[in-house]
């Protein structure tokens, strides 16, 4: 099938199952458990009676089925049986809790049936949802976490060893310079990022050609940061000195009289030569966000500074920026969020070498170049841990601004 | 003191003319209020006066001294917007205390500055919240305050009431009109839409229109005698009534025999040259009376009768082919007028006479 017409089908098939499960359960919930009219006693008796085989009959046969062929060969009375054992009579509550809430016993009204559905329904709309963020998002966390505590063990298998992977990572000076990096990552990319995007959204407001400058510097938003590197790769580029220098860095250089200079290889510095590649990328969506915010600033908030005597700066400092300083912070956390998970500049300019390594990057070197899933779950471990407070802070902030 | 004098100023975007000759001498302490149409201009020439606005004609001084060019900040003027333009991430104290910071005013003669506005405009209680914390008459308040603390020469207000409900607005325009007397040697300028607000507070009226000024006077001589069409159904409300006719009898009072039918007679002297002459007869429908004689006034049946309790306004078409649709406001309540025949007339000095649109007093 041509490609096209594969992703027409996947797009129909999406959509199609999108309302499908939404009328699906719609009629469910309307026609089948919770009928919006009023039920006699007998009536709620033999519903509750056929719901309790419903909710409980079908899936207990479904648990049946998978006991007898997944865990009584493997015997149950270990971690792992247990482990779901207890998650299956959380289940088997959960479902009879449901039936006592769905059929009740004796009379029901109308009302009560509308307002019962009505507390189910957004819960069953979110279903498909939270299943697929449980396996692909929770599940992975503990499944890290776990795997941060055990060790490979020779011909197969795992083995618990508490904390020394994390003992272990503390030692290597590798692990330490990517958290330093991280670290000065964490202040310069955030900060330049902001202040540039704010200078360009605040000079091109008022200029002619100041949308297709701001086209221009969004333009890297769409851009991979793969394809950003080897753009950037080529403006550090260094020939030998006879030959002529093709990487725009080396040329000037070389033009006010030095000599080619190997860029990403001079230690510290080269730091900050990949987070110019992040800055460059990420300035356009700071620049989107606050030219927003700055638009939507009362003008005449701005005439009566400058009628209470205010230069352009003091406007600038002392009215704009503090009435967008919601944006601000949420473009800054947005963007720490960001630089806290870079891996592909570093992975494709550097690799890490010569000082430049990162935690993704160290993760990424520990998972799949050494094979070593302890350490490498381990540093994603640290990842997570720096990342969730920020991450936490930004919701409330962003909660907050809808208010 | 602070006068305020306008030559010839004029106002272009580009091709568009919006303003044009605009000339006036305001003597310090006066409030003038700028009424007109909506789009006509008002707020352009206040924020000229300001400064917002670049002046594209002509000169404007303040205090004798040409300001076309000089920011607002050093104009000796203040401003209150019709959004109030508060700095929604300030306190009040600090919203009012902005301009003396910029200043480099010492941190006691802010504080004292703030308390004597706030004070005024009894804020006291709120300086610490922030804007939008405040109810729409604080906000306001605060505005002015922000006004007050700087102790400009002249005071601009462009519709400063017209987002407040319309109690409020009647409380407002009293406070505006007390600050203003506790104030007399300060000008004021204040652009509004509505009548009585520029009625009760104006010491004289600005009207513009067409690019231009219309009339300039006391919101009596406005009423009273005014200048030109426009003015006449400009101000009071329901609008002033206009009739065709012509002159048919001249001298100390004129004679009109209007062209819907019957004769009408007017305190407007007239010489007889003007003798024929086309003319606009406007009544205001406060002026008409009840009258037993025919033959000296409009009579027809009642279409619609509002009863507004203080006043009844009738609306009528006179039984003459061709007349104009009558309105009629009556004191009191007079009810069950509707398809009665009614016969009204005016006194002479009631009734006015245009000829081109212009008033005849003022040939
Ligand atoms: N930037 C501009 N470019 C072109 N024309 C403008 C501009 N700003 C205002 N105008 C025009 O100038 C005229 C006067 O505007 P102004 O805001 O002074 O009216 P106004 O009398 O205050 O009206 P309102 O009572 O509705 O506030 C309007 O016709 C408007 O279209
Ligand atoms: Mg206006």
């Amino acid at each position: 099938m041509h490609p096209a017409l594969q992703g027409l089908v996947t797009i129909a098939i999406g959509v199609g199952g999108c309302m499908g499960y939404f009328y699906l359960s719609n009629f469910l919930l309307d026609r089948f458990l919770l009928p919006a009219r009023a039920l006699t006693a007998a009536e709620a008796a033999t519903r509750r009676r056929l719901g309790t085989i419903f909710l409980l009959g079908v899936p207990g046969l479904l648990l049946a089925a998978l006991y007898l062929a997944f865990f009584l060969p493997r015997g149950i009375f270990n971690v792992t049986g247990l482990f779901w054992m207890a998650v299956t009579a959380l289940l088997i509550y959960g479902l009879w809790r449901l039936r006592d809430y769905v059929f009740a016993n004796g009379e029901l009204t109308a009302g009560r049936n509308i307002s019962h559905a009505n507390m189910i329904r957004p819960w069953l709309f979110l279903l498909p949802a939270i299943i697929a963020l449980g396996l692909y998002l929770t599940y992975p966390v503990f499944e890290t976490l776990r795997l941060s505590l055990t060790e490979r063990v020779p011909g197969g298998g795992s083995r618990w060893v508490g904390l020394a992977n994390y003992i272990q990572m503390a030692d290597e000076p590798k692990f330490w310079e990517a958290m330093r990096n991280n670290m000065v990552w964490l202040v310069v990319v955030p900060a330049m990022s902001t202040l540039f995007g704010l200078l360009v959204a605040q000079l091109t407001d008022r200029i002619a050609w100041g949308s297709i400058a701001k086209m221009l510097i969004f333009m890297p938003m769409a851009i991979s940061f793969v394809g950003a590197s080897v753009i950037w790769k080529l403006v550090y580029d260094a020939r030998p000195v006879d030959l002529d220098q093709i990487g725009i860095m080396n040329a000037i250089w070389v033009a006010v009289g030095g000599d080619p200079q190997q860029w990403l290889t001079l230690p510290f510095w080269n730091n900050f030569f990949l987070m110019a590649v992040l800055i460059w990328i990420q300035t356009g969506f700071a620049m989107v966000i606050l030219s927003a915010a700055l638009r939507g600033i009362p003008e005449e908030t701005i005439e009566a500074a400058i009628v209470d005597g205010a230069g352009p700066f003091q406007v600038f400092f002392k009215i704009m920026v503090p009435q967008i300083m919601p944006t601000i912070v949420v473009v800054w956390t947005t963007i720490t969020l960001v630089v806290l998970k870079v891996f592909d500049i570093v992975f494709a300019m550097t690799n890490g070498q010569w000082g430049t390594q990162v935690l993704a990057n160290y993760m990424y070197d520990k998972l799949f170049r050494a094979n070593d899933w302890g350490v490498g779950s381990a540093s994603a471990m640290v990842i997570m841990l720096l990342v969730t407070p920020i991450l936490v802070w930004n919701v409330r902030n962003a909660r907050k601004e809808m208010r | 003191m602070a006068g305020l004098k306008l030559t010839d100023i004029a106002k272009s975007y580009g091709e568009v003319e919006v303003l044009k000759n605009i000339n006036l001498d305001v003597s310090a302490g006066e409030l003038i209020v700028f009424v007109g149409p909506s789009g006509c201009g008002k707020s352009t020439l206040l924020r000229m006066i300001a400064g917002l606005e670049k002046i594209t004609g002509g000169t404007l001084e303040i205090d004798g001294l040409v300001v076309n060019d000089v920011p607002p900040a050093q104009r000796g003027i203040a401003m209150v917007f019709q959004s109030y333009a508060l700095y929604p991430h300030m306190t009040v104290r600090d919203n009012m205390a902005f301009a003396l910071k910029l200043a480099k005013k010492s941190k006691s003669e802010i504080e004292a500055a703030v308390k004597k506005a706030a004070d005024i405009l009894q804020l006291a209680p709120y300086l610490d919240r922030l804007p939008k914390a405040l109810s729409g008459g604080q906000r306001q308040r605060v505005a002015i305050g922000r006004c007050i603390v700087r102790d400009p020469k002249v005071f601009l207000f462009d519709e400063p009431l017209s987002n407040l409900d319309a109690a409020l607005r009647v409380a407002t325009r009293l406070e505006i009109a007390q600050l203003k007397e506790s104030m007399p040697d300060r000008t004021m300028i204040y652009v509004t839409h509505d009548q009585v607000e520029a009625m009760t507070l104006a010491s004289r009226i600005v009207v513009l229109a067409n690019k231009g000024i219309s009339q300039v006077g006391t919101p009596l001589e406005l009423y009273e005698k005014p200048q030109n069409e426009f003015v006449a159904t400009f101000i009071g409300s329901p609008a002033m009534n206009l009739f065709t006719g012509e002159i048919a009898g001249t001298g100390q009072q004129t004679s009109i025999k209007l062209d819907g039918g019957g004769f009408l007679a007017s305190a407007y002297p007239t010489n007889h040259d003007d003798m024929g002459m086309k003319v606009k007869v406007g009544i205001r429908p406060e002026d008409f009376m009840p009258t037993e004689d025919p033959g000296t006034g409009f009579s027809g049946t009642v279409d619609v009768q509002e009863n507004l309790g203080e006043v009844t306004l009738l609306f009528f078409v006179p039984v003459t082919p061709g007349a104009e649709p009558v309105i009629a406001k009556l004191p009191g309540i007079h009810l069950g007028m509707k398809g009665k025949k009614v016969n009204l007339t005016a006194k002479p000095e009631k009734v006015h006479v245009f000829s081109n649109g212009l008033s005849l007093l003022y040939r």
